[in-house]
C-alpha cells in the first residue's frame, strides 16, 4: 500500500513512531498532485517549495519534542480562509490578487498544530454553487468520472482527497457545500454544530448558516482534523464554549449500543434515485444488523427548507458581498473608462446618469463577480427591499425556526437521523446551466442542518451502476459530533466503501 | 409668538462613547492620529473579519439611556443598515433598527431667563452603533480624488433621538446644554465637538395657522452643524426660508420627500444638499455576526444606582440644602462636575454656602475665562477658599481686599494669611480706628454738617481718606463709627 | 408577488451592478422562477412563531475594552486598488 492510501490516522502513528518524516508524506502527495491534478483540477495553487520547507519544518519540531496530533500532516485548505499575506481568492475575479494581513482562525490553528498547508483548493466563487462550475478560475473534475462534477462549493476540497492529493482537506458548508461534494466523490464530510469552528477569517457567504469542517477518507481521519480546528474563539461573537472530549479519536471507536435512527419517509420517496434509495436504505439495514433501531419520524417542514434557505441565504450574501466595491482592496473598474462612458451617455442626453463613484462600484462589481454571485445578490437585495422583508426574509426566519422544532421533536425520539445526501449522484458537467432553480433543489436534504445549525456527517455507501459515490447522511441534535462520529465509525467498520479508491489516469 | 407659524424642531445627536478601543475591535480611539493607522482587519471590513462588542460602549450607552429617563427594553439586537459610500467599508453600518437599547425617555429643560417656560423634550430612542470613516477631499492631485481614512470607522457612538417637540433655538439651545451637561456628568464622553465627539443634525418644519387649521410643512433635515451657536442660528434662519418657502409654494408635510440641506456657517444659510439617485432603501435586518443584548432587571438597576446625582437633582439639592437661589444653583451646576464638587468642599467646610457661591461664579470664574485656565488647573483648594471666607467674615480681611488675597492665593498658591501677610493686610484696633474716624472728622467740618443734615453720602470722601491713610481699614466699619461719632457728639 | 423587469432595473442599482438589455431579461426570467419557488413559503403558518436569525442561542457576547496594535498602515493599505500610502483614494465623493 502507498503512503498515499494510508488513513491520516495511521499517518499520524507513523510520523509519531519516527517510521516516516513529514518531508516523505509530503512529498508523497506533491506526486500525485503533480501527475494527477491536471486532470482533476483540485487545487487553485500549490508551491511545492513551500510546502516541503513546512514539512521539514514539521519534521524539526518532531525532533524538538511536538507531539501534536496533526504535526507533519498534509492539509488542504479551500480557497476561502484567509491566510497572512498568501492569496485567498474565493474563486473570484474580484478577490484574484487579495492577500490578507491576517489569518483565519483555522489557518492559525492548522498552523500551530504544525500541519503542513499543501494548497488551496477550488471551489464556487464565494462558496456559492453546488457544482465547483461557478469557480471563476479553473473547473474541477469528479475523480470518479472526469465528465462529471464533484459537486460543490468545497469541489476542490473533496476531489483532493477522492483522488489522494490529500489525506485531509479543509471545506465549508453553508447549505451543504461539505457534506454534497464528500457524498458525490466518496469521501467523509463533516458540517459541525454551528459555532463549533470559529468563522473568524472565513470569507463569508451567509454567516448565519456558514461552517468550517474536515473531509477526510475516514471518519476517525476527519475526527482528527474537525478536533484540531473546532473550539471557542473570543474573535466570533457565534462561537460556543462547549469543549470537545480529549479523547474524542480513542472514544469514537467505541460502538453506540442501542443506537436509535430516525428517517424521514419523504426522504426516501419521490424524486430521489432508485440506486440512492437502495443505497441508503441497505445502509440502514446494516446498521440494523449492527444493533441499531429504525425509527420513522416527521418533518414536516422540511420541504419547505430549500425555500427558506434561498431566502436567507441571498440576503446575509448581498450584504456580506457589499465590501467588494474596489474601494479597499479587491477589482476596481478604470476609472478612465467609466469617464469615458458618463461622458458618452450625457452625450446622448440620457438621464439619470450615475455619479462617477457609482458607476464605478457598478463597473467593478459587474466585471468581477460570476453569473451565480450576481443572481444571488440580485435575490437578496430585492428580498431585503422596501416591502418585500415581511415576506420574504422575516417569514423565511419563521419557517426557520419551525424547521428547527421539527428537529428538536425528532431528535426527542431518536438520537440522529439518517438519509440521503443527495438525490442523485454526480452530474454531468454544464448540466445545470441554464436552470438555476433546479441546481437549488439539489440542496433539499443538506439546508436543513444549516439552517438548524446542527451538525451533519456525510459518508460513502454505495456505488451507482456508472460507478459513482452514493452519500449517507447522518444528522444529530446540537454539539451531538461525538456521536454522529462514532455511528460513522461503526459503519466504516462495517462497510468497505470508504476504501475503494477512484482510478486518476496518470500523466505519463 | 409674533409669526404666524410654530416651529417644530427634533433633534438627532451622535455622541461619541468614552472607549479606549473601538466598538467591534481593539483598534484605539484615540483623537488625531495619522490617517489610516488606527485600523485593522475588522473595522477596515475585510473578507473574513468579524465583530464582537465591547462591553464598556454597551456600560455607557445603558448609563446614558438611564440617565435620559429611557425605558430599556430586556431584548435589544443590531441591525446592518445598507449603503454604498467610500468611508463605509463594509458596505453597511452597524446600528439598531427596530429594537434599540432604549426608548421613550426625556430631558427637562428651562430657561433663567424665563424665554420659554420648562418643559419635557422626548427622547424617543437611544441607540448603540459604530462610526463611519472619513472622506478628504485631496485638491493636491487636482484629479478630483477623494482620501479615504478609516481611522474613525467603527468608533461607538450613541445616537440620541429627541422627539419633535422643542418650538425655538432658545429651546434647542437648551436642550443642547441640559444633553452635554449630563454627558459630562456622567463621564460617557467628551463631548468635544471639535474633534466630532457630539454632533448635531436638526429637523426643522413649521406648523402654519392658516385661518384656523394648522398646516405641517415638509420637514427638512439640516446637517454640517458644527456648534450649539451654529444649530442655533441653522434654525431661525430655516425656520425663515420655510415660511418663505411655503409662502411660494404651499407644500405641505408629504407633497415632496424629505429634504437635506447644509449648513453654511459662513455664509448663514443652509443649502440643499444633492440627493441620492436612488430613494434611501437601507434594507436594514439583523447582523448575523452580532448576538443579541439581553438585560436583566437587576443589571438595569445596578445601573441605575452607580448613575450618581445628576444635574437636575444637584440643582434641587442646591437649593434645599444649601439654600441657593435657583439662578446660583443652576449657574454652579451648569458649569460641571469639576466647579461644583469644589463648590460643594468648600461650602462645607465654610459653612457659608452663599459666600462661597459668589466667589466660585464672579471672580473664580472670571479668572479662569480670562486666563482659559481650569479649575484644577488652579493651585487653589476648597480649603484655602473656605479659610479665606471664614477671615473674611471674622473681620480680618477688609471685604474690598478679599478680591485681592483670593488672587494672591491663586498667583502664588499660598494660604489666605500668607497672601494677607504678602499684602500687608492686618486686622485694625477698633481704637486706632476711632481715632482715625476722630482726626478726619475734625479736618473735615463741612462733612460733618452734611452729616448732621443727613446727607449720608458724603461719609464716601471720608472714607477714601481713611483708606489712603490706613488700607486695611474697612470702609463699614469707618461709616459706622462716622456716623455715630457725629450723632453722637463725643460719646462714641 | 410579480417580479416585474423594472423591479430588476432597480434591484440592480441597489445592488450596485449593471445588467445590459438581455442580461435584464434573462435575470427577470430567473428571478422570478426563484421567487415563484420561495412564494410557496406563504401557505406556512407562523402566527405567533419567533423569527431565527441566528443559528445559537447565545447572548451578551462581549470582548474587554482594551486597546491591541492596529494593522501598520502599509498592511492595511496594501490591497488597496488605489491609495497615496496614506489613504484609499476614490473618484470624488464631493458632489454625491
Ligand atoms: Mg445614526
Ligand atoms: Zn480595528
Amino acid at each position: 500500500m502507498s503512503l498515499t492510501q494510508l488513513s491520516a490516522v495511521e499517518q499520524a502513528k507513523q510520523l509519531a513512531s519516527g517510521e516516516l518524516s513529514s518531508r516523505e508524506l509530503t512529498s508523497a502527495y506533491l506526486e500525485n498532485i503533480a501527475s494527477r491534478d491536471s486532470k482533476i483540477g483540485a487545487y487553485l495553487r500549490v508551491d511545492p517549495d513551500a510546502v516541503l520547507a513546512q514539512a521539514d519544518a514539521a519534521d524539526a519540531k518532531r525532533k524538538s519534542g511536538d507531539h501534536s496530533p496533526l504535526l507533519g500532516l498534509p492539509v488542504a485548505v479551500k480557497d476561502i480562509l484567509c491566510e497572512q499575506g498568501q492569496l485567498t481568492t474565493c474563486a473570484s475575479r474580484m478577490l484574484a490578487e487579495f492577500r490578507p494581513p491576517y489569518d483565519a482562525t483555522v489557518v492559525s490553528k492548522l498552523k500551530q498544530a504544525g500541519a503542513v498547508l499543501l494548497g488551496r483548493t477550488n471551489m464556487d466563487e464565494f462558496a456559492m454553487g453546488g457544482s465547483t462550475e461557478h469557480s471563476a478560475m479553473q473547473l474541477t473534475r469528479n475523480p470518479w468520472d472526469t465528465s462529471r462534477s464533484p459537486g460543490g462549493s468545497s469541489g476542490g476540497a473533496a476531489a483532493a482527497v477522492a483522488a489522494d492529493m490529500a489525506p485531509l482537506s479543509i471545506g465549508t458548508d453553508t447549505g451543504g457545500s461539505i457534506r454534497q461534494p464528500a457524498g458525490l466523490c466518496g469521501v467523509v464530510g463533516l458540517k459541525p454544530t454551528y459555532g463549533r469552528v470559529s468563522r473568524y477569517g472565513l470569507i463569508a457567504f451567509a454567516s448565519s448558516l456558514d461552517q468550517v469542517g474536515p473531509l477526510a477518507r475516514t471518519v476517525p481521519d476527519a475526527a482528527l482534523l474537525f478536533q484540531a480546528i473546532a473550539g471557542h474563539d473570543s474573535r466570533d461573537s457565534t462561537s460556543l464554549g462547549e469543549t470537545l472530549p480529549d479523547d474524542l479519536i480513542a472514544s469514537i471507536s467505541q460502538p453506540l449500543k442501542s443506537l436509535r435512527l430516525g428517517y424521514a419517509r419523504e426522504h426516501l420517496g419521490e424524486g430521489v434515485d432508485a440506486e440512492v434509495r437502495d443505497a441508503v436504505q441497505a445502509a440502514m439495514l446494516q446498521y440494523e444488523s449492527l444493533g441499531a433501531s429504525l425509527v420513522e419520524v416527521e418533518l414536516p417542514h422540511s420541504k419547505y427548507a430549500v425555500a427558506t434557505y434561498y431566502v436567507i441565504a441571498p440576503c446575509e450574501a448581498s450584504s456580506n458581498l457589499a465590501r467588494y466595491d474596489g474601494v479597499h482592496y479587491g477589482h476596481r473598474a478604470s476609472v478612465a473608462d467609466v469617464e469615458r462612458e458618463l461622458a458618452a451617455e450625457r452625450a446622448s442626453g440620457a438621464s439619470n446618469i450615475d455619479s462617477t463613484l457609482v458607476r464605478m462600484y457598478r463597473n467593478s462589481r459587474t466585471e468581477a463577480f460570476g453569473a451565480e454571485v450576481k443572481r444571488r445578490i440580485m435575490l437578496g437585495t430585492y428580498a431585503l427591499s422596501a416591502g418585500y422583508y415581511d415576506a420574504y426574509y422575516l417569514k423565511a426566519l419563521k419557517v426557520r425556526r419551525l424547521i428547527r422544532q421539527d428537529y428538536d421533536q425528532a431528535f426527542e425520539q431518536v438520537d440522529l437521523l439518517i438519509g440521503p445526501v443527495t438525490a442523485s449522484p454526480a452530474m454531468t458537467l454544464g448540466s445545470m446551466d441554464n436552470d438555476p432553480l433546479a441546481m437549488y433543489l439539489v440542496d433539499l436534504f443538506t439546508v436543513g442542518a444549516n439552517l438548524a445549525g446542527i451538525p451533519a456527517l456525510s459518508l460513502p455507501c454505495g456505488f451507482s451502476k456508472l460507478g459513482l459515490p452514493i452519500g449517507l447522511q447522518l444528522q444529530g441534535p446540537p454539539l451531538a459530533e461525538p456521536m454522529l462520529l462514532k455511528a460513522g465509525v461503526m459503519y466504516q467498520t462495517a462497510a468497505d466503501w470508504h476504501t475503494r479508491r477512484a482510478i486518476v489516469e496518470v500523466h505519463p | 409668538m409674533s409669526e404666524p407659524y410654530a416651529i417644530v424642531i427634533g433633534l438627532e445627536t451622535h455622541v461619541q462613547l468614552a472607549t479606549v478601543s473601538k466598538l467591534f475591535c481593539h483598534c484605539s480611539t484615540k483623537f488625531g492620529a495619522e490617517p489610516n493607522t488606527q485600523t485593522c482587519p475588522v473595522c477596515i471590513g475585510l473578507p473574513g473579519s468579524l465583530p464582537v462588542m465591547n462591553r464598556e460602549a454597551l456600560r455607557l450607552s445603558l448609563r446614558t439611556a438611564l440617565a435620559l429617563n429611557c425605558q430599556i427594553p430586556e431584548f435589544t439586537k443590531w441591525d446592518r443598515k445598507q449603503y454604498y459610500y467610500p468611508d463605509l467599508p463594509k458596505g453597511y453600518q452597524i446600528s439598531q433598527f427596530d429594537l434599540p437599547m432604549s426608548n421613550d425617555g426625556w430631558v427637562a429643560i428651562d430657561d433663567p431667563q424665563e424665554r420659554f417656560a420648562p418643559k419635557k423634550v422626548g427622547i424617543i430612542r437611544a441607540h448603540l452603533e459604530e462610526d463611519a470613516g472619513k472622506s478628504v477631499h485631496d485638491e493636491a492631485t487636482g484629479r478630483g480624488d477623494s482620501v479615504i481614512d478609516l481611522n474613525r470607522t467603527g468608533t461607538p457612538l450613541l445616537e440620541i433621538v429627541s422627539a419633535p417637540d422643542m418650538r425655538s433655538a432658545a429651546e434647542v439651545r437648551a436642550y443642547l446644554d441640559e444633553l452635554k451637561l449630563l454627558l459630562t456628568y456622567l463621564a460617557v464622553s467628551d463631548c468635544n465637538m471639535q474633534e466630532g465627539s457630539l454632533r448635531v443634525d436638526a429637523n426643522v418644519n413649521l406648523h402654519i395657522d392658516v385661518r384656523g387649521e394648522v398646516v405641517a410643512t415638509p420637514i427638512v433635515e439640516i446637517k454640517n452643524l458644527n456648534s450649539f451657536r451654529a444649530v442655533e442660528r441653522a434654525i431661525e434662519y430655516e425656520a425663515e426660508r420655510q415660511f418663505r418657502e411655503w409662502q411660494e409654494t404651499h407644500q405641505r408635510l408629504g407633497d415632496v420627500p424629505k429634504q437635506t440641506r447644509g449648513w453654511d456657517d459662513a455664509a448663514g444659510r443652509t443649502k440643499a444638499q444633492r440627493s441620492k439617485e436612488e430613494s434611501s432603501d437601507y434594507r436594514y435586518f439583523p447582523d448575523p455576526d452580532l448576538v443579541p443584548v439581553v438585560f436583566t432587571a437587576e443589571e438595569i438597576e445596578q445601573a441605575r444606582k452607580g448613575l450618581g446625582e445628576l444635574p437636575q437633582q444637584l440643582r434641587e439639592r442646591l437649593q434645599a440644602e444649601m439654600r441657593l437661589s435657583q439662578y446660583d444653583a443652576s449657574v454652579l451646576v451648569n458649569q460641571g462636575r469639576e466647579v461644583l464638587d469644589f463648590f460643594v468642599a468648600a461650602a462645607e467646610a465654610s459653612g457659608d454656602a452663599k459666600a462661597v457661591a459668589n466667589f466660585v461664579t464672579q471672580d473664580i470664574q472670571r479668572h479662569l475665562n480670562q486666563t482659559g485656565q481650569s479649575l484644577s488647573g488652579l493651585p487653589l483648594t476648597p480649603m484655602s477658599l473656605a479659610e479665606l471666607i471664614k477671615k473674611l467674615a471674622a473681620g480680618e480681611i477688609p471685604s474690598p481686599r478679599a478680591r485681592d488675597v483670593l488672587m494672591a492665593m491663586i498667583e502664588h498658591g499660598e494660604s489666605a494669611n500668607a497672601a494677607m501677610e504678602r499684602l500687608g493686610i492686618e486686622a485694625v484696633d477698633e481704637s486706632e480706628l476711632e481715632n482715625l474716624c476722630r482726626t478726619l472728622l475734625a479736618a473735615n467740618p463741612q462733612i460733618v454738617a452734611d452729616l448732621e443734615a443727613g446727607k449720608i453720602k458724603a461719609i464716601g470722601a471720608l472714607i477714601g481718606q481713611a483708606r489712603k491713610q490706613n488700607p486695611n481699614a474697612d470702609p463699614n466699619r469707618i461709616r459706622d463709627l462716622c456716623i455715630a461719632i457725629v450723632a453722637g457728639g463725643n460719646s462714641v | 408577488m410579480s417580479l416585474t423587469r423594472a423591479d430588476v432595473e432597480k434591484v440592480a442599482l441597489l445592488s450596485r451592478l449593471r445588467l445590459d438589455e438581455r442580461e435584464l431579461d434573462a435575470m427577470t426570467a430567473e428571478l422570478q422562477s426563484i421567487v415563484g419557488y420561495v412564494d410557496q413559503l406563504a401557505e406556512v403558518d407562523t402566527d405567533g412563531v419567533s423569527p431565527m436569525a441566528h443559528a445559537v442561542e447565545l447572548h451578551n457576547v462581549l470582548k474587554d475594552d482594551c486597546v491591541a496594535v492596529s494593522l501598520p498602515r502599509n498592511d492595511a493599505l496594501r490591497n488597496a486598488p488605489a491609495h497615496n500610502d496614506e489613504g484609499y483614494m476614490v473618484p470624488a465623493v464631493l458632489g454625491e
